[in-house]
């Protein structure tokens, strides 16, 4: 009878949508936001100016963590190997196998890593700095944009086309055979 | 992971919160993704943390030699109490500490080794 009644149901009713919302943004999908010009243009594409620095935000799903079956050019959000308690946001550009040419030389991505690159090659800490980054650091996959309005729709999965160093281990055993037959 | 677990298989209680807040001490015993297959989760137990000097035999198996290595930032060294049949930090590298998914208090089943697990002290 009162206040005290209303606040309660109030509470009860938020921490029911908490809970709700915090179990689907830990297992299905939420909204993660981006901050950082090492994705432009793909998120935040205008970050030197002042005026126009608000944040992207997208869409993250985490259906991929059930396989861990990713593709080349897919954007992910994953923890830092050097702080956990960081979280990234950088595109794939090498999965298990795949040789990935650096300026210096060419590294061969063991099992259970990718390679990660922030599309902005300029300003982006990614693994040119840190090195193979293991897939189980992974919290899940960036699909779409839903914010600004302007720039609603999905990511698109490009790899830049100066990844020359890229030769899986599939392709060269397949080309080893046809020679033989 | 013998004598701590079983060859036949242990079922433990786990917890999740050390790993969170970050309150994990070597000699815990520790459930982890695999670095070499996310899929696979693993139980080792927690020898070094970030900039811990760490001393292991290499190859216990075919000779005594020792390294020593200091623990990158945000990794963890892990290794099997069992170290001539176990595939931890001294195969695959220091793990990043996101990888850690939990830490083994409890051992439930067999019955015979209901208890809690004991943390090995290290020095």
């Amino acid at each position: 009878m009162g206040t005290p009644s209303v606040l309660w149901s109030i509470a009860k009713r938020c921490f029911t949508v908490g809970i709700i919302t915090l179990t689907v943004s830990d297992r299905f999908a939420g909204i993660v936001s981006v901050r950082g010009a090492s994705m432009s243009p793909t998120f935040n594409p205008k970050t030197d100016t002042l005026l126009g620095s608000l944040n992207d935000y997208v869409l993250v799903e985490k259906f991929c963590l059930l396989k861990y079956k990713f593709s080349h050019g897919d954007v992910v959000v994953f923890r830092s190997p050097f702080n956990h308690k960081e979280k990234h946001v950088k595109r794939i550009v090498g999965l298990p196998g795949d040789r990935v040419g650096t300026h210096y030389d060419m590294v061969k991505i063991p099992d259970g890593h990718c390679w990660v690159e922030g599309d902005n090659s300029s300003s982006s800490v990614d693994s040119r700095s840190f090195g193979p980054v293991p897939l189980g650091l992974i919290n899940g996959r960036a699909t779409h944009v839903v914010w600004p309005p302007h720039r609603i729709g999905s990511i698109g999965r490009k790899v830049a086309e100066n990844r020359a160093g890229q030769i899986s281990n599939k392709d060269h055993t397949q080309n080893f055979d046809d020679r033989l037959a | 992971m013998l004598p701590t677990l079983n060859v036949t298989g242990n079922l433990l209680l786990v917890e999740r919160i050390s790993t969170t807040t970050g309150k994990l001490k070597p000699g815990d015993v520790v459930i982890l993704q695999s670095p070499e297959s996310p899929r696979k989760i693993v139980c080792k137990r927690l020898i070094g943390m970030e900039g811990d000097e760490v001393t292991y035999v290499v190859d216990p198996k075919n000779s005594d030699r020792c390294e020593t290595i200091v623990v990158p930032k945000g990794h963890v060294w892990v290794e099997g109490d069992h170290i001539y049949a176990s595939k931890d930090s001294r195969n695959f590298g220091a793990v990043p500490y996101g990888l850690l998914k939990g830490r083994a208090v409890w051992t439930l089943l067999p019955r015979k080794d209901f208890g809690s697990l004991a943390r090995k002290p290290m020095q």
